[in-house]
């Protein structure tokens, strides 16, 4: 799908580093092929994370690597975030109590396969209880605010996913972790929520919240007056109560979660993380994927490889979509079933031809600006991938073990 | 009378068309010789994107005339400056409006604190439905590219949300009158989905989840869908397995096109595929024609989106009444 709406990056708000800037083409130079066998059999892999647009197949490719891994006798733990129904289903995920369960049906030989799918504001109570006496726990895990920080806001879900794969990392019970990421608007949600929302908490309005309660009186501006009257007016008093109490028993917390947030990232540069992007083979999904490779290189976290997921391919390139649509015509007009017949399997072949050109053309594009990368395709099976057998083929594909 | 103008509320499953159907929709009621404001409010800049317009400000521009005569005017509505323009309107707080940003409460308002954001969102949505230019109506149609299926029913039903945070007051009493407009009869919340097994899924739970909000829901529409080639005799062979690759390679011989038995294979092979996803996608279809609500189908448009292919599909889409 190609189209003007997306050849204009320029208007995409992005609040963070370098974009841009995608190199000036250095011909067909390329990064290779990824190797995905050799990244799963190098036991020095201990984390690999898969990231990219909503919508490209993140869910699947890490559901099929974490298969593949433990297959070949590693001991793997996959993050989900998300699965369709019939995929969780088939994974066994349907017990929803945010911890991992084993994944039965896997073809083990030594190895193990455990699975679980994220719940974000669960992982966010279990941080608050984790870090507060029970009597503030209550107090927070109540509070309005709290409510609609941990179940709503805007990059909680990556904050979570973060947070939760720095948990299972702790336990050492695993050899090899597999993250999915959350479906975000922007692939790069991620790596920027933990800050942002630390930074939010952490703001100038928050401790002058909280100054009232703790220092003294001085220390509240005239100007802070007006503001609080003035969310007096519109809010009503009850809510500015309920912030400051929000804000106060959170407070004791910020620590924690700074600190918590900072390990997460130092162990998404550590060496044994591999970072896996995914794009669907389309402009707006490969441009994400390219702001990724670029922001990943400057943040030095270890990048993989691209999977460009969902490519059409074709076994009978040597008909071109032109001649196969003028052959098409002349067919489909005949009256013999088995010419007709010819003809649509030539209409579908064009179409196909014409997908694959446009794929291609991308696919060069992304090679050209990101030369070091190296890169799979996957392709686009008929069906849904909604259960081992499914996970397994796409894995073989990942390795480029064909169909 | 009606307190406020047609308001379309488009949702969806991320990426599944909605900023495309929101915009088409746009076009065909402006084909109508209506004037409609398209709005989005996501701070994502879809609607020039797809328009090929510079980023749009907080202000109402035309970015489009229809065929009719009608004219499309695109807001990008920023929680932000909704609630600076809320301030100064209703408290004249131009000084304080300033302290509040520089306190960083502006932005703790609209991103913590919660259902304010959404408020604020939906209530600019609101003044514009209701805004009457010389005794009747600025809008025939005020149009919102909203967030996806998943957050929509939180995101319209902002009294619940702010319930829990301000029992009386502004925001409260604002928060009630949108309410009331979301459940009126002039407005409509539209579901966007293809035809894959999740977004069908989250559809149909969007539905029930509207519904038991007493939000009234309008179409659903099936976009991307995919045109089948195949008549019924060709499908009938594909699946039987019949067509024999001999026959194809005869037949393309027959017509210059000298190919080989392999080649001919890799062309059942595509008609195999291609028949299997019409099969996935009928599926799809048939669980949606027991969903109580109208459909509209979109083809797929395989060379992109761009202002001529907003008209084609504005034609397909008609009104949504
Ligand atoms: N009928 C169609 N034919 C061809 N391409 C389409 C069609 N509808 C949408 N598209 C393309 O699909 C992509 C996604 O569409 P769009 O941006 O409207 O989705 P969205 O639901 O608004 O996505 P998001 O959740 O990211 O806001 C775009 O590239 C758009 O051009
Ligand atoms: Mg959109």
């Amino acid at each position: 799908m190609t189209g003007k709406a997306q050849t204009s990056p320029s208007t995409r708000k992005g609040r963070t580093s370098p974009r841009g800037g995608t190199g000036s083409g250095t011909g067909t130079s390329s990064g290779g092929r990824l190797d995905v066998d050799a990244l799963l059999d190098d036991p020095a892999t201990r984390i690999v994370v898969c990231c990219g647009s909503g919508g490209v197949g993140k869910t699947t490719t890490a559901a099929a690597l974490a298969l593949r891994a433990a297959e070949k006798g590693r001991s793997v733990c996959v993050l989900t975030i998300d699965p369709a129904r019939r995929l969780a289903q088939s994974m066994g995920l349907t017990e929803l109590d945010n911890t991992p369960r084993p994944v039965t049906g896997a073809a083990l030989d030594g190895g193990s396969l455990d699975a679980m799918m994220l719940d974000m504001k669960r992982t966010f109570d279990e941080v608050v209880e984790q870090h507060a006496t029970p009597e503030k726990a209550a107090q927070i895990l109540t509070n309005p605010f709290y409510v609609a920080l941990s179940s709503s806001f805007a990059g909680t879900q990556e904050y979570m996913a973060m947070e939760k794969l720095g948990q299972l990392h702790a336990t050492g019970r695993w050899d090899l972790i597999v993250v999915d990421t959350p479906p975000s608007r922007s692939a790069l949600d991620f790596l920027d929520a933990p800050d942002r929302l630390s930074s939010m908490l952490d703001g100038r309005f928050i401790k002058l919240l909280l100054a009232p309660a703790k220092g003294p009186a001085r220390l509240i501006s005239a100007g802070f007056g007006i503001v609080t009257s003035a969310l007096n007016k519109i809010l009503g008093a009850q809510v500015l109560t309920d912030m400051q109490t929000f804000i106060a028993a959170f407070d004791t917390l910020f620590g924690g979660f700074r600190q918590r947030a900072e390990g997460t990232y130092a162990l998404l540069q550590a060496r044994g993380t591999a970072f896996v992007v995914v794009a669907a083979p389309e402009p707006a999904a490969m441009r994400e994927a390219s702001y990724f490779v670029e922001r990943l290189a400057g943040e030095q976290m270890p990048l993989a490889g691209l999977v460009v997921n969902r490519v059409h391919e074709t076994g009978a390139g040597g008909i071109s979509a032109v001649d196969a649509e003028s052959a098409a015509q002349r067919l489909v007009d005949g009256s013999a079933d088995d010419d007709r017949t010819a003809g649509e399997l030539l209409m579908i072949h064009a179409e196909r031809m014409r997908v694959a050109a446009r794929e291609e053309r991308l696919k060069r594009r992304f090679g050209a600006a990101h030369p070091g990368v190296p890169t799979v395709s996957v392709a686009a099976l008929a069906g849904d991938v909604h259960d081992l057998d499914g996970l397994r083929r796409i894995g073989d594909l990942l390795a480029g073990d064909g169909v | 009378m009606a307190q406020s103008t047609q308001l379309h509320v488009v949702t969806g499953k991320g990426g599944t068309g909605k900023t495309t159907v929101a915009a088409a929709l746009a076009m065909s009621l402006a084909g109508q010789g209506k004037k409609v404001l398209l709005c989005e409010v996501e701070g994502r800049q879809g609607i020039a994107q797809l328009f090929d317009v510079p980023p749009l400000p907080y202000e109402e521009r035309k970015i489009a005339v229809g065929l009719g005569g009608g004219e499309v005017y695109a807001l990008a509505i920023d929680p932000e400056a909704a609630l600076l323009e809320y301030l100064a309107m209703y408290y004249r707080l131009g000084r304080a409006g300033k302290a509040l940003d520089k306190f960083g409460i502006i932005d703790f308002a609209t991103t913590i604190a919660p259902g304010v954001r959404d408020v604020l969102l939906t209530g600019k949505v609101y003044e514009a439905a209701r805004r009457r230019t010389g005794g009747r109506f600025t809008y025939d149609a005020v149009i919102m590219d909203a967030p996806p299926t998943g957050r929509i029913t939180r995101f319209l039903n902002v009294n619940s949300e702010v319930a829990g945070l301000a029992k009386v007051g502004p925001i409260r009493r604002q928060a009630d009158s949108i309410m009331e407009m979301m459940r009126a009869p002039e407005t409509r919340v539209h579901l966007v989905t293809v035809l894959e097994e999740m977004p069908v899924q989250e559809t149909i739970d969007g539905i029930a989840e509207l519904t038991s909000e007493r939000l009234p829901v309008g179409h659903v529409i099936l976009n991307l869908v995919r045109p089948s080639v195949l008549s019924g005799v060709s499908q009938k062979a594909l699946a039987a397995g019949s067509v024999r690759p001999a026959e194809v390679a005869s037949v393309l011989a027959a017509i210059g096109l000298e190919r080989d038995v392999t080649v001919a294979e890799a062309l059942i092979a595509e008609g195999e595929a291609h028949l299997e996803r019409q099969r996935l996608q009928d599926a799809q279809r048939e669980i949606l024609d027991d969903c109580g609500r109208p459909l509209v189908e979109l083809p797929l448009l395989s060379d992109g989106i761009d202002l001529g292919a907003l008209f084609e599909l504005a034609e397909q889409l008609g009104d949504l009444r």
